[in-house]
């Protein structure tokens, strides 16, 4: 009757009693940070704070203890995941490699990978970027070019990376790499390598994004030595290994929170005297909201099941990313901002912010399009 | 282990209750709406003892969560099931909380304003007085059932057949939604003190509740159908579907479809409590949904789709009723969104996280 699967996950006690902590937490931490830089969210990045969410153990929540995990349940990371988002906590630092490396490691990582590289992940003291973009390959990713030639004892990279957020203040990259054959081989011949980005031969650069901000970078390998060490999985097997990663990408709740401290900043100003259009406006803005988690919350347990909720999680980040990217709008239409108004003044600051960022929404992760090509097989018309 | 059980008794409960809606055809749904009695279909429905999903085992039901018993309408959404079955669960519902027998046959509930109805004191009965319009499926019903306040009280008042005079009227979807005016006499045993819980808004709220599953099922279907047009239509030598115009529409379909399950799990599990929030929220989602999903719907199945003879529109109408019915989306809109804004800045995700959320958990 259905063609995805979204299960209805049970109640946590545990992880609600998580949420005040996480809430209390939050409220000391984040005291004097104004919220156009709280809009930032996921993309503010705070080794200290990254180090103090490990200490209490938040990030790694449900990787196995051996590993520096928590053996935590995926509804009790949800919950630190969705608090920290909607507060605009700086999680970037320790977001990527908590959400998909981490995880990817876990899964198909060698076992002195796991116990070199995870627990320090989950102390907040390791951060990892995502080596997927090139130039020639963004949507279509089986388009790689970067090139691990096999040599004795290893590889000998050669290429270069795209829009790699953070690369220049992360320690490992997971690159996804072509080990054999040509871009024609499409996803054949594709490999994943855990690389350590202080080996000689790579060189990053920061790209200025439109707002001004440097998170993302061009890293070029030349010549690059890598140990066969290195090896995420099997020789060949990079095409299956890099869509676990999306999924796990994908699927997480900051996918639709991008937004959620402007609508919060936006409340603030109607409070007094909310006209009728601003309170249907924000009711049904809520309503999404509380769907949004239901169908989230979906996803987690499927993860937490074992299973592979790509098609959902694309469901959800596609139907997030269209209410991130109209809440600027309707703010617009429901406070008339006026320059030098104090009561619109941090509204103001919070929508330029949102405004500028919002473009990303839909093509991070995925594009809009991808997403929607995904859903697409999964109907079955592809 | 007990919600390994309960999860099996819904299994089997939905796979019965897909094979009954299943076997009702398009002649059942078109008699409907043509104003006849669907004799046979709902003799098969009480058969299965589906009215009485929602009362308790104590009350003649099965014992199920309400929650399960509300996916029967799901089910019945998806198949378009031409019988008052939502508002006869309801119905009893409402007698078996206030005390009473639950009814024999079609039943429905008024949703109407407060004060739409008025109770007073007649000897030792009672007279009722009121009007309202677009309630379901009036005309057939055995029952009539009404939360009427008198002197700051609720009262859930059964109305017999006959009691009422009932104007005949269509909804959207082409059936019943009829005008029931009373001013007649009725037994003290016919007014019940209705339980603290049932106000005129969380009356209209558990309807809504209600509906959301009936649109969550239609919406799937109409999903389904269109998937299934897409892969056999065939234009410029292969079918639409391969049209990526095509696939992206399909696509933002099934996120809306899948949007409105969500909902509907989000409304059944508030039913019990009669959340209010958590309803309001969800059929403001669903209507949205169903907004957007239906258009696409018919874009995809071109000028076949427009017409009376393709069952599209069974589906299609009924999602443009139930949005409007028992709270539009700008209605309850205004509800979530003045509690939320109410909640403030810092409050507002805290208030987020507790719609819907289980009070004490
Ligand atoms: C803020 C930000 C951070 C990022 N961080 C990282 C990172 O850390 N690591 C990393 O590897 N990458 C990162 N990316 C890159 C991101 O994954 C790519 O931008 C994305 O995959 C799209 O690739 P592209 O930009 O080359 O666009 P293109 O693939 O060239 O697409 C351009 C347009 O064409 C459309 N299009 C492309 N193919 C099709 C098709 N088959 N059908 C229909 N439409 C199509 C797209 O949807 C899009 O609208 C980041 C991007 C942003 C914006």
């Amino acid at each position: 009757m259905s063609f995805f699967t979204f299960p209805n996950p049970p109640v946590s006690p545990e992880a609600e009693q998580l949420r005040g902590d996480v809430r209390a937490f939050l409220a000391e931490e984040l005291k004097t940070m104004p919220p156009h830089r709280r809009a930032a969210s996921w993309s503010g990045f705070d080794a200290d704070f990254s180090r103090k969410m490990g200490q209490r153990g938040w990030i790694g929540m449900t990787w196995p203890k051996q590993y520096g995990g928590h053996e935590r349940t995926s509804l009790e990371r949800y919950v630190v995941l969705e608090e920290m988002l909607a507060a605009g906590a700086p999680v970037a630092a320790h977001w990527i490699a908590d959400r998909q490396s981490g995880p990817l490691l876990l899964r198909f990582g060698t076992e002195e990978q796991r116990r070199s590289v995870l627990p320090r992940i989950a102390a907040g003291e390791l951060f990892c970027c995502i080596g997927m973009s090139e130039p020639d390959s963004g949507s279509d990713l089986a388009a790689v070019r970067t090139r691990a030639e096999p040599v004795e004892g290893g590889f000998r990279v050669n290429g270069t990376k795209l829009w790699t957020t953070f690369g220049h203040r992360a320690h490992y990259m997971l690159l996804f790499c072509r080990t054999s054959g040509g871009p024609s081989d499409r996803h054949g011949g594709t490999s994943q390598l855990l690389v350590d980005l202080k080996t000689p031969g790579i060189t990053i650069r920061p790209i200025v994004d439109l707002t001004g901000a440097k998170h993302f970078n061009e890293v070029v390998f030349e010549d690059v030595f890598v140990p066969s060490s290195a090896l995420i999985g099997e020789m060949g097997n990079g095409w299956h290994q890099v869509t676990s990663e999306l999924a796990y990408e994908r699927s997480g709740p900051e996918r639709f929170l991008s937004s959620f401290v402007l609508l919060a900043e936006l409340v603030r100003v109607l409070r007094e005297h909310p006209s009728e259009q601003a309170t249907i406006a924000v009711g049904r803005l809520v309503s999404h909201f509380v769907v949004l988690r239901q169908l989230s919350r979906g996803v987690a347990w499927l993860l937490q099941n074992g299973r592979n909720p790509a098609q959902e999680a694309a469901v959800v980040k596609d139907l997030g990313a269209l209410v991130e990217q109209e809440i600027p709008d309707i703010v617009r239409s429901l406070v008339e901002i006026e320059p030098g108004s104090e009561r619109t003044a941090e509204l103001a600051r919070t929508l330029h912010y949102t405004v500028l960022a919002a473009p990303s929404f839909s093509l991070r992760g995925g594009t809009r399009e991808i997403l929607r090509g995904i859903i697409a097989r999964g109907l079955g018309l592809r | 282990m007990a919600d390994q059980e309960s999860d099996e008794t819904g299994a089997l409960l939905n796979e019965s209750a897909g094979r009954l809606f299943g076997s009702f055809d398009e002649k059942d749904i078109r008699a409907v709406e043509q104003g006849q009695w669907p004799d046979t279909a709902w003799a098969k429905v009480e058969e299965a003892g589906f009215p009485l999903a929602l009362v308790s085992e104590a009350g003649g039901g099965f014992g199920i969560a309400s929650a399960e018993a509300i996916a029967l309408l799901r089910i019945a959404g998806y198949h378009a099931a031409p019988v008052p079955l939502a508002e006869t669960m309801f119905a009893n519902r409402l007698l078996s909380e206030a005390g009473f027998d639950v009814a024999e046959g079609p039943a429905t509930v008024v949703v109407a304003e407060s004060g739409a109805f008025a109770l007073a004191k007649h000897g030792s009965d009672w007279r009722i007085s009121g009007r309202a319009a677009g309630v379901p499926w009036a005309r057939h019903a055995e029952t009539i059932v009404l939360l009427v306040e008198h002197e700051g009280k609720s009262f859930v008042v059964r109305l017999k057949r006959g009691v009422a005079s009932i104007a005949p009227a269509m909804s959207f979807a082409n059936l019943p939604a009829d005008d029931v005016a009373v001013d007649a006499e009725v037994a003290a045993d016919d007014v019940r003190p209705a339980p603290a819980s049932w106000t005129p808004q969380t009356l209209k709220a558990a309807f809504a509740a209600l509906r959301v599953s009936e649109m969550a099922g239609a919406l799937a279907r109409v999903m389904e159908i269109t998937v299934g047009y897409a892969n056999e239509r065939v234009q410029f030598g292969k079918p639409i579907g391969k049209q990526q115009a095509i696939q992206q529409q399909l696509a933002v379909l099934a996120g809306q479809a899948a949007a409105c399950g969500g909902a509907a799990d989000v409304a059944s599990a508030a039913f019990d409590r009669l959340d209010v929030i958590a309803i309001a929220a969800a059929k403001v989602r669903a209507g949205e949904a169903a907004s957007i999903a239906a258009p696409i719907a018919h874009q995809v199945h071109g000028a076949i789709g427009f017409t009376e003879e393709h069952r599209l529109h069974f589906f299609t109408r009924r999602l443009w009723g139930w949005r409007d019915e028992c709270g539009s989306e700008r209605y309850w809109s205004k509800v979530v969104g003045q509690a939320a804004i109410a909640a403030g800045a810092e409050g507002l995700w805290p208030f987020v996280v507790s719609v819907g959320a289980v009070q004490g958990a």
